[in-house]
């Protein structure tokens, strides 16, 4: 049977089909579909795990016990997994091992571009990359064969274009697979000093293997056409160079790009003219080339950052430019993704605006609020980063400044890398005030189910994290709660709490505004008689309220009667009637 | 049939992500090979959205650059001047007529291009209007605009109606199917 599936649901139904057992993931875009497609195999048992380390500890768990297990994550993610990915290199596996890593060049969605291949390297491990859906389900199941075969964990690097395109695979049944059986053997399974030293020795022994194998192996294939130019490719970027120069060029597409071949390069090489090395993100084809001393044209032309096209290509290799419509367009307005209408967040940064405090960070939807109009975020580094960097902000400033700045972390940000920087806070003697904007979800990777939320994966109900309960057990006094959209409120709370020396967790807490079961007001009907222009229901920077011609227009499509903007207006022109 | 790269842009939220999946079904079930691009994630939260479904004998990049478009559906205004540098030369555009403002504009800090109809109709492209929105309004919501659209694309498909009606019976969720089917034939009779 075919289907039409995205990169990563051809990931999910290679795992169905592999006999995979275990799927521990934390969502991340590009990679979230992966475990979530997974989900829908009852076979496969699928889970959010708290944060990507114990994702990938829980996979690595699952391969000691012998059955097939995977982890799936951004690129950023594979950082969290570094420290169990780098000795998992050493155990090695009972049952096949495979780490999916979406990385996401032009950063779409991410806060950085890395490129995982890095990683593989570092860890000396395994990569395989596809460059379509078809080979997403062919390259997990070899993933896992190399794994076990080989006994290593496998990466399986992805792309945002691979992760979200669909295009056609043929689907066959599940291998179904017994447990391997578990036999104790602390030489292989315990990692220290002695034991160690002996896996280290395994794994340049492992290399070699693995090098023979990326000489011979059919993923890595030549494919002949014109021999003036030659080009050596991987994943995403093959399908560029294909697109680019058809049979005009002789391509070598590599599906593993690490370990790297070396005679196989050379004798490509000899066969081409003039020979191109095709990459996205770092120079890692390139570098082995000169490295061997085998003569390519790589990023002296080919862009180091973002992402590469068929037209990119064509120019740097053909000099030829496609042309469309001229445009007779000329500085059109941009559209930056915006808060959506009726969401917590944005009342929340309003609050902290009026207060103007320093406000420290973190990944999620609340990022946004860093945009105009609320520009009200100061940093913003990686997960769980706003409490760790405000403590060291404010003990650089001999925390004189923990009544004028706040930590803003999302619930499911919190669990994930939030929770240690705010032991870290009351271990040390901080004062620094917290505030999690808990909306019940994890929202910007499109509604997952965390710890808070109650819910499973599965949407089976669960133990549910008690917010309050955690911050006062880790040695927060003060912790209060509040309702962003009530404005007055939550402002008497901030205010309230920035005064204390003391560390504080303010909890913001409601529900996400996409969320099924949250039900909207009707649309706000302005008296627009009353209306004099006066702006300050735009502070809030809510996509529903426009002002035209000097007078407030609410897009009725939009709005969903979240009621914030009559708090703000003096003429009573945005007003609001709550049947209970 | 010949190669065919379509572009769907519209805002996020607004539905681009089921017709382009509509699309990739269609071409699919007409034996063709298929590459539909999608946007997850941070630019869906109402920013500018791109989709890209691309059919022939072989398809290989999932993106469409300047130049490559033979069809672009928008759904909205803006987006449709945007994106119209990715059209051939003679292209087709097929623009729902509604506006969104994007926050620069509300903000003030940049003003909503005038004219864009007039501007589009004198470039050198083939150029179809309709107020999508209003006639999903009319079948019953006005999350079906995406279906009105889709119903003035297949006018200009080799593909027959049955066919395309087949993939919407396909895509949609059966509660909607019957308020979807409305709105294809609105936009298919316009």
């Amino acid at each position: 049977m075919k289907e039409l599936l995205l990169g990563n649901e051809a990931i999910a139904r290679g795992l169905y089909e592999v006999g995979c057992k275990i799927i521990s993931s934390y969502p991340g875009t590009p990679s979230t579909e992966i475990t979530e497609a997974a989900a829908k195999y009852k076979e496969i048992y699928s889970e959010w795990a708290v944060n990507e380390k114990v994702a990938a500890e829980v996979a690595i768990g699952a391969s000691f016990a012998g059955a097939r297990a995977c982890c799936a994550m951004k690129h950023v993610g594979l950082n969290v997994a570094a420290d169990p990915l780098y000795t998992a290199s050493y155990t090695g596996v009972n049952a096949g091992l495979v780490f999916v890593a979406a990385d996401d060049p032009g950063m779409h969605s991410s806060q950085n571009e890395q490129d995982t291949r890095n990683h593989a390297i570092g860890a000396k491990v395994p990569v395989l990359e596809p460059s379509d859906s078809r080979e997403c389900l062919d390259y997990i199941k070899l993933a896992f064969e190399i794994s076990e075969e080989y006994d290593t964990p496998v990466i399986l690097r992805l792309s945002t274009r691979v992760s979200h395109s669909r295009s056609i695979v043929t689907l066959s049944k599940r291998e179904e697979l017994e447990n391997k059986k578990y036999i104790k053997n602390p030489e292989k399974y315990v990692m220290m000093p002695a034991m160690a030293k002996k896996r280290r020795v395994f794994i340049e022994e492992r290399q070699k293997k693995l090098l023979e194998l990326c000489e011979k192996g059919s993923f890595n294939s030549a494919r002949m056409g014109d021999r003036k130019i030659g080009v050596i490719t991987s994943g995403i970027s093959y399908e560029y160079v294909k697109e680019a120069l058809g049979d005009r060029a002789s391509i070598l597409k590599l599906g593993m790009t690490n370990p790297l071949p070396v005679d196989l390069i050379k004798n490509f090489a000899q066969k081409t003219d003039k020979l191109y090395v095709v990459e996205e993100l770092d120079d890692i084809i390139e570098s082995h080339c000169k490295k061997h001393a085998i003569e390519v044209t790589g990023k002296e032309i080919f862009p180091r950052y973002g992402e590469l096209s068929q037209n990119i290509i064509k120019q740097a290799i053909l000099g030829e430019k496609s042309e469309g419509v001229t445009s007779p367009f000329s500085d059109l307005p941009p559209r930056p993704p915006v808060l959506c209408p009726g969401c917590p967040h944005r009342a929340l940064f309003y609050t902290l605006g009026k207060e103007k405090v320093f406000v420290s960070g973190d990944i999620g939807c609340y990022t946004l609020g860093a945009l105009a109009p609320l520009n009200g975020m100061d940093t913003c580094v990686c997960m769980g980063a706003s409490i760790g960097a405000l403590h060291g902000y404010n003990k650089a400033n001999e925390e004189r400044t923990g009544s004028k700045s706040v930590a803003i972390i999302g619930d499911s940000t919190f669990i994930h890398s939030g929770i240690t920087g705010l032991i870290n806070i009351a271990y040390n003697k901080g004062t620094s005030k917290v505030i999690i904007a808990d909306n019940s979800i994890t929202g910007m990777t499109g509604h997952q189910q965390n710890p808070t939320s109650g819910y499973t994966l599965a949407g089976d109900p669960t133990a549910t994290v008690d917010l309050e309960a955690l911050a006062k057990a880790v040695g927060i006094k003060n912790v209060s709660v509040i309702d962003p959209n009530n404005l007055s409120e939550s402002r008497k709370v901030i205010r309230q709490e920035l005064n204390k020396d003391e560390p504080s967790v303010i909890i913001s807490r409601r529900p996400c505004a996409l969320l099924k079961y949250v039900k909207h007001e009707p649309a706000i009907v302005p008296n627009i008689e009353k209306c004099n222009g006066c702006g300050l229901c735009m502070q809030i920077g809510c996509p529903a309220i426009s002002i035209n011609e000097g007078k407030v227009r609410i897009n009725e499509t939009l709005c969903v009667g979240c009621g914030v903007c009559t708090q703000l207006c003096k003429r009573a022109v945005l007003t609001q009637e709550i049947k209970e | 049939m010949k190669d065919l790269a379509i572009m769907i842009v519209g805002v996020g939220g607004q539905g681009s992500l089921l017709a382009s999946k509509l699309l990739g079904r269609l071409f699919m079930d007409a034996g063709l090979d298929v590459k539909v691009s999608e946007v997850h994630g941070m630019s869906q939260r109402g920013g500018s959205v791109v989709t890209y479904v691309k059919c022939g004998k072989k398809v290989y990049s999932p993106i469409i650059e300047e130049g490559q478009a033979d069809i672009i559906i928008s759904f909205e205004q803006l987006e449709a001047a945007r994106w119209l540098p990715c059209l051939k030369k003679g292209g087709i555009i097929i623009m729902n007529t509604q506006t969104i403002m994007p926050m620069p504009v509300i903000t003030g800090r940049a003003a909503y291009p005038e004219d864009i109809q007039e501007k589009l109709k004198e470039c050198d492209i083939r150029l179809f209007t309709a107020d999508a929105l209003s006639l999903a309004k009319q079948v019953g919501s006005e999350k079906a605009t995406n279906t009105v659209l889709l119903g003035v694309a297949a006018r200009f498909s080799d593909i027959p109606k049955d066919k395309w009606i087949e993939a919407v019976k396909n895509t949609v969720p059966q509660k909607l199917l019957s308020l979807n089917l409305r709105a294809f034939e609105l936009g298919y009779n316009l």
